[in-house]
């Protein structure tokens, strides 16, 4: 099996060349004949990466430590949940992860658009074999996951004790399945401009698309900071790192597209704009791959440094001349059919809305690569921190969910003063209630009073929305109010599902400013002694120490201290954080020692326990910070994906009711074009 | 005004708002990022820039890294090849910094040439990288140092 998925990766490569050959000169030719044999090779290229993928897993449960992707990620007493994903552990591996995803979206693409979008599928299918062509020969050629050893080692090296935990298991994969998907949307768009086909038919074939890539976005970036929060003990989960911003970047201009979208499709206007987004979303997808893959900038989770980088950059270059020419050529048939009529409607609140997106995703691209132009200009490295992040996004963050809770509430076109008042009275309310509460019990601090301002009038916008929907069924159908608020919902996904994503933003922004007020403490302490902290809620804590404890545990040795924890003198249960020494079959220690933090999880916060040394077998030091609303970050975290799903769910056609589509009457014809 | 006009001089308003944030924050946070050997220029060349805060990345050491045994402090020499410093730094190592590893540190160097550091990142990319062959090179196929507690 591992020679026949070596094989097969040679195979792919050669499927996914011929795809592009012929559907690209069947396009130009307009040979019906070459253009299916592009497609059908696609096909092909999709199952020779899967067999050449299972190839690789073949070599990891059978542990054949001869192919050095294997010996250096795995070794034989990894358990298997990690041996599976150990595939995307490591460069190689991963490369050929996303391969498998690209080549899995491009069949998919081309399945779906079989008998629709003709004329311009010649050019969509050969562009997804481009990329596909490209993430194949850089397997191939740069880094592949079958290369051997010379010799064969007794056991492989084991898999980064970081790297054993359930959020790393899925988070890599969630990423690459949100990164990859920007590829259709790019294809699209291509498909378009070369076959001057711009009108609202290409933006129902990507919609959907667009929405998948930004829903598995959402779930790992999440994850990402879910994992660095849990794994990494320094009782944070975003640092502006240069890898978390190029996950993130991507994620900025397609939420931008996915607002910019509605504009197109109900006033015809933003025509070039969103050409543009989802072009610049794909690029910056692969920008952050390069990033991360080639080392160029300083970053905790940096991959080995390798050629893989200038792969990428190659690509980046390419891409990015092909596509500004292609633009650049197709400005006349981008014209907008309409004009902005007043600044006071639902348009300029998504111009708005666009306009802090790209500011945030400028403003940390720039910073993320401030280093490299410094570099270039100045001769000298020179670094931005978080706090440069901090002071531009803070703001435009703050724009960006005060007009989360605007856009909903203007009437398209022009809004009246009678809607307007009508509209905003209860959600402003609701908003300085919220503000006036919280300076009431003491809290100070500007930024978390703005966005609890913001917060609370973004609730009061939803709340309404959802009032009025529920309202406006009962009285029509007389339904109860579960069977109005689960139709609602389900008649209009997309609308109040955006609200469910909405409300998840929301919580996030509460829970971000909620981190204003942490605290921390260090201490070291003998066994049965007592350390005693007040937390930002004015809560007295007691940690009284249990001692420190050794034992065996799967493939490592662990140390432990465990504390017994009172809040206000009431038991809380205990909290322990753990030193681990993994060990390889002959029970050699492997990597260093790490730490596995402890937390005592709540709404109101998170008390998170670092062992940070033992000083001797009695005595552990350890740091403990109460970090408040934490939770809800998961918590909001959840809510968007969940609203995700809501809209992305497939609506058939006679479900939905005319009342309530009637603010988007050319949804219909785009989702005749997505293949709902 | 045109609300075309309107739209822009907001958009303008916005984005000036925002460059702003963004030149007058890179003043305040920008730090040079150096190696030991163009740390040692800089202050050859200017012996103020003792105490500025800046970002130096280099290598550990082997051998050298002294824990404190509470894990708050600790003390290592880096370098480039060319030019080592001893390194002071107080706060919680992160699980990948080890001998040999590349590291980041923040802080600022004192007048007895040693460095003060308030932050230290480890990159992990030795770690991602753990390559068979040095495996191999060790005696026993000990890979890891003995665990420390």
């Amino acid at each position: 099996m591992i020679l026949v998925g070596e094989l097969s990766l040679w195979v792919a490569l050669l499927m996914a060349a011929w795809t592009t050959t012929v559907s690209f000169s069947g396009g130009v030719q307009g040979r019906a004949d070459l253009v299916k044999s592009g497609e059908r090779a696609l096909y092909a290229t999709f199952a020779f990466t899967v067999l050449a993928s299972i190839g690789i897993w073949t070599a990891l449960f059978t542990h054949d430590f001869s192919i050095k992707f294997v010996a250096s990620y795995t070794s034989a007493n990894l358990p298997k949940i990690y041996t599976f994903t150990a595939f995307w552990a490591g460069q190689a591996g991963s490369l050929l992860f996303w391969a498998l995803i690209m080549t899995l979206y491009s069949a998919l693409a081309v399945f779906t658009n079989r008998s629709k979008n003709r004329h311009m599928m010649p050019w969509v299918t050969g562009t997804l074999g481009v990329i596909c062509l490209f993430f194949l020969m850089t397997i191939c050629f740069g880094a592949n996951p079958y290369e051997r050893l010379d010799w064969i080692p007794p056991d492989g090296r084991g898999m980064n004790p970081q790297l054993q935990n359930p959020g790393m298991a899925i988070h890599p994969p969630m990423l690459y399945l949100g990164l990859v998907a920007t590829s259709v949307p790019f294809a699209f768009a291509i498909g378009a401009l070369i076959s001057r086909r711009l009108d609202a038919e290409w933006l129902g074939a990507v919609r959907r698309w667009a929405l998948l890539s930004w829903f598995f976005l959402t779930i790992g970036i999440i994850l990402g900071m879910w994992w660095a929060y849990v794994e990494l003990g320094w009782a944070g989960y975003w640092a502006w790192d240069a890898v978390e911003n190029s996950s993130f970047l991507p994620w900025l201009t397609g939420t931008a597209f996915l607002h910019s979208i509605m504009i197109q499709e109900k006033r015809g206007m933003l025509r070039k704009w969103n050409v543009t987004l989802v072009v610049v979303t794909f690029l910056l997808s692969i920008l952050g791959t390069f990033i991360t893959r080639s080392g160029i900038i300083e970053s905790v989770h940096a991959f080995a440094q390798s050629s893989v980088g200038n792969w990428f950059l190659g690509f980046l270059i390419v891409a990015t001349v092909l596509t500004a020419y292609l633009v650049s050529t197709r400005l006349d048939d981008l014209q907008s059919k309409a004009e902005l009529e007043s600044m006071i409607s639902r348009e300029a609140a998504f111009l708005y809305n666009n306009l802090a997106l790209v500011g945030i995703c400028f403003a940390t691209l720039w910073g993320t690569l401030f280093p490299i132009l410094s570099e270039a200009v100045k001769g000298e490295k020179i670094t931005v921190g978080p706090p440069f992040f901090n002071a531009v996004n803070g703001p435009l963050g703050l724009l960006l969910l005060a007009l989360t809770g605007i856009g909903p509430l203007i009437a398209w076109r022009r809004a009246s003063v009678s809607n307007l008042r009508r509209q905003f009275t209860f959600p402003v309310l609701s908003g300085v209630v919220v503000f006036a509460v919280l300076v009431t019990l003491g809290m100070r601090n500007f930024y978390a009073l703005m966005s609890y301002l913001l917060a609370g009038f973004v609730m009061g916008t939803i709340a309404q929305e959802f009032y009025k929907g529920i309202g406006a069924r009962r009285r029509m159908y007389s339904e109860g109010l579960f069977a109005a608020s689960m139709r609602l919902i389900g008649r209009n996904r997309r609308r109040y599902g955006g609200y469910i994503v909405h409300f998840g933003v929301v919580v996030l922004f509460c829970a971000f400013a909620g981190l204003m007020f942490k605290k921390d403490l260090a201490a070291t302490v003998k066994t049965g002694e007592t350390i005693k902290a007040t937390d930002s809620y004015g809560h007295e804590w007691a940690f009284t120490s249990q001692g420190v404890s050794q034992f065996e545990q799967l493939n490592r040795k662990v140390l432990a201290v465990s504390f017994a924890v009172t809040r206000d003198g009431k038991k809380m249960g205990l909290l322990s954080s753990e030193k681990r020494q993994h060990v390889d079959s002959n029970d050699q220690p492997t990597f260093e020692p790490s730490t596995e933090v402890g937390i005592l999880e709540s709404p109101a916060q998170d008390v998170y326990l670092v062992f940070t040394g033992a000083v001797d077998a009695e005595t552990a030091a350890v740091h403990i910070n109460f970090n408040p609303l934490v939770w809800w970050v998961w918590f909001g975290g959840i809510m968007m994906a969940f609203g995700g799903i809501i809209v992305m769910w497939p609506q058939a056609q006679k479900e939905r009711e005319s009342g309530y589509v009637a603010e988007l009457p050319s949804e219909s014809d785009v989702l005749v074009g997505a293949g709902a | 005004m045109k609300a075309r006009t309107k739209f822009l001089v907001g958009g303008a308003l916005v984005l000036g708002t925002a460059g702003y944030l963004m030149a007058s924050s890179i003043n305040e946070t920008a730090q040079y990022y150096l190696t030991p050997t163009e740390l040692a220029a800089k202050v050859t060349s200017n012996p103020r820039f003792v105490n500025t805060g800046v970002k130096v990345g280099a290598r550990v050491v082997s051998g050298t890294i002294v824990r404190e045994p509470s894990g708050r402090s600790l003390s290592f020499r880096m370098t480039d090849g060319a030019r080592e410093y001893n390194v002071v730094y107080k706060g919680i190592a992160p699980d990948t910094f080890t001998d040999g590893v590349d590291v980041v540190v923040e802080g600022r160097l004192d007048r007895d040439g040693t460095f003060q550091a308030t932050t230290l990142l480890a990159k992990c990319a030795s770690r991602y990288e753990n390559a068979p062959e040095k495996y191999r090179e060790t005696p026993g196929y000990k890979g890891a140092p003995t665990p420390r507690a």
